[in-house]
């Protein structure tokens, strides 16, 4: 066939690791980025990555971490790629370590592994408190090396407007906006990877980068591919507050034994070492003696929601809680968590190793996105030759990383994205690379009317957006709808929130036809580029709350008090394994549970009959609507969770 | 009336413009940094003389000092202007664009060279491959601190900023890729560059191009032992050129 390329959008984790396998496969990638690819939100991520290599011999095993995974995320994921994923990441953390990245050792030189959420195993390989950055400035040089042969070409300084699609609406390339000269082009490319990240900017601050406005992704669905369980958005149960972003404090500060707790009386204005200790409140560990501090995030969020607004006992009285790494040494806190450590003091003043860090739950990653296919085998793995895996519901559009939505379920557990970044990006090539052998012709041979039309569309939009003269400021408009979604659609999820919600962002998308676009030059103007991303932010954040509000129930990170099943504290999971199984061999014996227990179960039961479904959003016709979809859960039966 | 904190900015509405000087006057708010009176500047594009002007334009992501990307000159420093809080700093508070790379329109640069000359040291292991090979080579903690502290450079610029031989007439390769150069070279496996590389720093915009100022070293924000790693390459450049000439 004549000359094929893949385009991949995105330079992250995702984009690069699809980037290098797929050139390694001998296909060309042109992959294009809003900016350096090196300065992707990547970075950010602090704490490591998580595989199965059982350092310490703890008999951690990959299917221990894909229990963990699945149970993690509230059994809303589909299993097989949960398996397949926990099943190559310790081959992912290998090939890690080959291309140089710097991880932590131990005495003997083998790879050190610390403890993370949701999990009692050490399964968390990192580089200082700074893994995402150490990960992607791997993948980075080694995209960089076949940039050199001539099998990579970036275009950085560019931005995803949309996909082309031709007349029977299979991807053929993709729109992109030169963000300096304003030119907006069609790139031909026979198949196109979205691996654009999250979404935090629809809550404004977040500890997400400034780049991730989930813009290219909810193109997608307004051109018509499915995005996934957009409701379930993750609040890190800790970060530091601040003006312009909230900055994550990793998870692996609690992995290495730092320890939440607030004064046991409410408004002690003591500084925090002078509180003593039998009056300080640990209420994680009280409440969960297994899981501790490491209770998974949804979980941790939710505590220190209860006991700063509902106990009253936050810090100062604020939604603020104690993270305390005081009784470890400088030099073990240099070492392995220098990096967040130095943030903290840069931007608080305040020396962690010496006084205790102020945290606050803040939004931190997207568990939805756009809905994406796999293929599995007869034994629950994925069949990594399928062209099937990571499509879009559009044909020859992938998604991968944070962009898609199928790993993490209801909840992700710490570390789990770094994996699920670089699995999917590897593990997609060859597919991609089988979808290009079998299309019926190559998209440069394709005539170029396909790809003028959308040139045309995509400038008379931005056209039009640069000579709008109205009265609203987009930057301030996009801290209403902001304010919106964090004061409403956040921790604590109520129906009649959700549904004023919904009329707020009616009223703000009304008001973006009345805005001003505040820059009206032709050279680098950020702009207009923002002004269309806020109408997509304004589009994601109506599906997400649209399933927040259809979602009645309490599943992983979206709570609704309303609908919480109470389990009894002295409830044993395993007791509704036993529970099922009676009920498939002829009848549950009710006489052998506790009649509380009973109920309980026949809740949750029914809860999932209901419930345990992939919300899908689709938009048709300028109209969004959101429906649900089944899923796999063939190979670890769903069962309630508890950590403590 | 509330505090005001005064802004002085450098503009350049395009590459090849001429800069000039803007004043601006942002509300004061607790724990602001740079980036945040920018922010604010954006939702109030008006100037300190009340006309409205476009925003002005610089570039930023993480805003947690591990991008790179919003570094500019303020108050005469180079640094990152997410974590300069304004509580520490003199009013007006100056901020202008870098001055060794090209202006793309205010405090926004160009900095590609420093990616191209990542590029020309061969910043990368050599792998065969990226199927499953198992693990790499085992590697003591010690070997570890040192190659992780080079490998935090964020190609932020602020070394080739404070440089007084790096400018935009010649092709000095700057501190960051020879630091970069020399991580490589330590690696057990990217080692197998090593002549490669040597043989870079060798020629015109290497190794002897650097005055050793020890400017870039002072100008980090990750305190990277930038002067430790030229005299460790420059050792080993004098070594290779040598044998270079005796192996001719």
């Amino acid at each position: 066939m004549a000359d094929q390329r893949v385009i991949v959008i995105g330079g992250g984790l995702a984009g690069l690791a699809a980037t290098m396998k797929i050139a390694e496969l001998g296909t060309k990638v042109l992959l294009i980025s809003f900016q350096p690819v090196k300065r992707s939100h990547s970075v950010c991520a602090q704490g490591g990555i998580n595989g199965a290599v059982n350092i310490k011999g703890e008999g951690d095993s990959p299917e221990i971490h894909f229990y963990d995974t699945v149970k993690g995320g509230d059994f809303l994921a589909n299993q097989p790629l949960c398996k397949d994923m926990c099943y190559h990441a310790p081959f992912v953390i290998y090939l890690l370590d080959r291309l140089g990245v710097p991880f932590n050792r131990t005495p003997e030189g083998n790879l050190d592994f610390r403890r993370f959420g949701g999990t009692l195993h050490h399964r968390t390989a990192f580089a200082g408190a700074t893994t995402g950055q150490q990960l992607l400035y791997a993948l980075d040089e080694q995209v960089r090396r076949f940039e050199t042969q001539g099998l990579v070409e970036k275009m950085e300084w560019h931005e995803y407007l949309g996909a082309v699609l031709d007349s029977e609406g299979r991807c053929v390339g993709a729109t992109i906006n030169n963000l300096r000269t304003g030119e907006i082009r069609a790139e031909r490319g026979d198949a196109v990877i979205l691996a654009t990240g999250g979404p935090g900017l629809v809550y404004g601050r977040s500890t997400n980068s400034m780049v991730c406005t989930g813009t290219a992704t909810t193109s997608a669905y307004l051109q018509g591919a499915k995005y996934g369980n957009a409701e379930f958005i993750q609040i890190h149960p800790s970060a530091i507050p601040g003006r312009d972003k909230l900055r994550l404090m990793s998870e692996s500060a609690r992995g290495e034994g730092g320890r939440v707790w607030v004064p046991k009386n409410p408004g002690d204005e003591r500084k925090p070492r002078d509180v003593p200790e039998d009056e300080r409140f640990y209420f994680l560990e009280e409440k969960y003696p297994r899981f501790g501090n490491l209770v998974p995030r949804d979980v941790g969020a939710r505590e220190i929601y209860d006991i700063c607004i509902n106990q009253k006992l936050g810090v100062h009285g604020e939604m603020k809680v104690y993270l305390d790494l005081t009784h470890k040494s400088r030099e073990f806190l240099d070492d392995r968590l220098g990096g967040i450590l130095e943030i903290y003091e840069k931007f608080t003043g305040v020396d962690p190793r010496e006084e205790p860090m102020e945290i606050f739950p803040a939004v931190h990653y997207s568990m939805g996105g756009i809905w994406t296919d796999y293929e599995s085998t007869d034994d629950g793995f994925i069949n990594h030759q399928s062209p099937r895996n990571q499509m879009t519901s559009i044909p020859g559009l992938y998604a991968a990383g944070e962009a898609d939505y199928q790993y993490h379920g209801a909840n992700r557990l710490g570390a789990n994205s770094l994996l699920s970044c670089i699995y999917t990006g590897l593990m997609m090539g060859p597919g991609v690379n089988n979808y290009l052998k079998n299309l019926p012709e190559a998209a440069s041979q394709l005539p170029s009317s396909v790809f003028e039309n959308d040139e045309k569309r995509w400038k008379e939009r931005f056209s039009d957006i640069s000579s709008m003269k109205g009265s609203e400021n987009p930057y301030a408009l996009h801290s209403e709808l902001a304010e919106a979604m964090i004061s409403n659609v956040l921790i604590v999820r109520e129906n009649d929130k959700l549904q004023s919600t919904l009329d707020v962002i009616e009223d703000i998308e009304s008001r973006w036809k009345d805005i001003e676009c505040v820059d009206t030059q032709d050279w680098s103007n950020p702009v207009p580029s923002f002004v269309n991303q806020l109408w997509n932010m304004i589009q994601l954040s109506k599906i997400i709350t649209m399933g927040a509000l259809k979602r009645d129930e309490f599943r992983g990170s979206h709570y609704k008090p309303e609908f919480d099943l109470n389990q009894p504290d002295d409830f044993d999971p395993a007791d509704y394994l036993e529970y099922e199984e009676q009920k498939a061999n002829g009848g549950v014996h009710k006489d052998q549970f506790a009649p509380s227990h009973v109920d309980y179960m026949e809740r949750f039961e029914k809860n999932n009959e209901d419930w345990l479904k992939s919300s899908i959003a689709t938009y048709n016709n300028g109209k969004p609507a959101v429906d649900f979809e089944s899923v796999d859960t063939s190979l670890i039966a769903p069962r309630p969770r508890k950590y403590d | 009336m509330s505090r005001m904190l005064k802004f002085k900015i450098k503009r350049q509405d395009s590459k090849d413009a001429a800069p000039y000087w803007e004043d601006f006057t942002v509300p004061y708010k607790s724990n602001s940094n740079v980036i945040s009176c920018l922010m604010d500047i954006q939702a109030n594009p008006v100037n300190s003389k009340g006309e409205k002007v476009s925003p002005v334009v610089w570039d930023c992501s993480c805003l947690e000092e591990v991008c790179g990307s919003c570094t500019m000159v303020i108050n005469g420093q180079v640094r990152q202007s997410c974590s300069a809080l304004v509580d520490k700093l003199e009013e007006p508070i100056r901020l202008e664009p870098m001055t060794k790379f090209p202006v793309v329109r205010d405090l926004a640069v160009d900095r590609s060279r420093m990616f191209d000359a990542l590029k020309k040291v061969q910043a990368w292991v050599p792998a065969d491959g990226y199927h499953d090979l198992g693990p790499g080579e085992r590697i003591s903690p010690e070997h570890q601190h040192v190659a992780y502290k080079l490998s935090e450079c964020m190609t932020c610029g602020c070394c080739v900023e404070a440089c007084p031989q790096y400018s935009k007439n010649n092709d000095f390769l700057g501190a960051a890729a020879m630091n970069q150069a020399r991580l490589f070279i330590m690696h057990p496996t990217g080692k197998n560059l090593r002549n490669e590389r040597l043989n870079v720093l060798m020629q015109k915009g290497g190794i002897s191009d650097c005055g050793n100022a020890q400017n870039c070293v002072e100008a980090c924000p990750k305190s990277i032992p930038l002067t430790e790693s030229i005299a460790d390459l420059g050792k080993q450049v004098s070594k290779q050129f040598w044998n270079n000439l005796f192996s001719s």
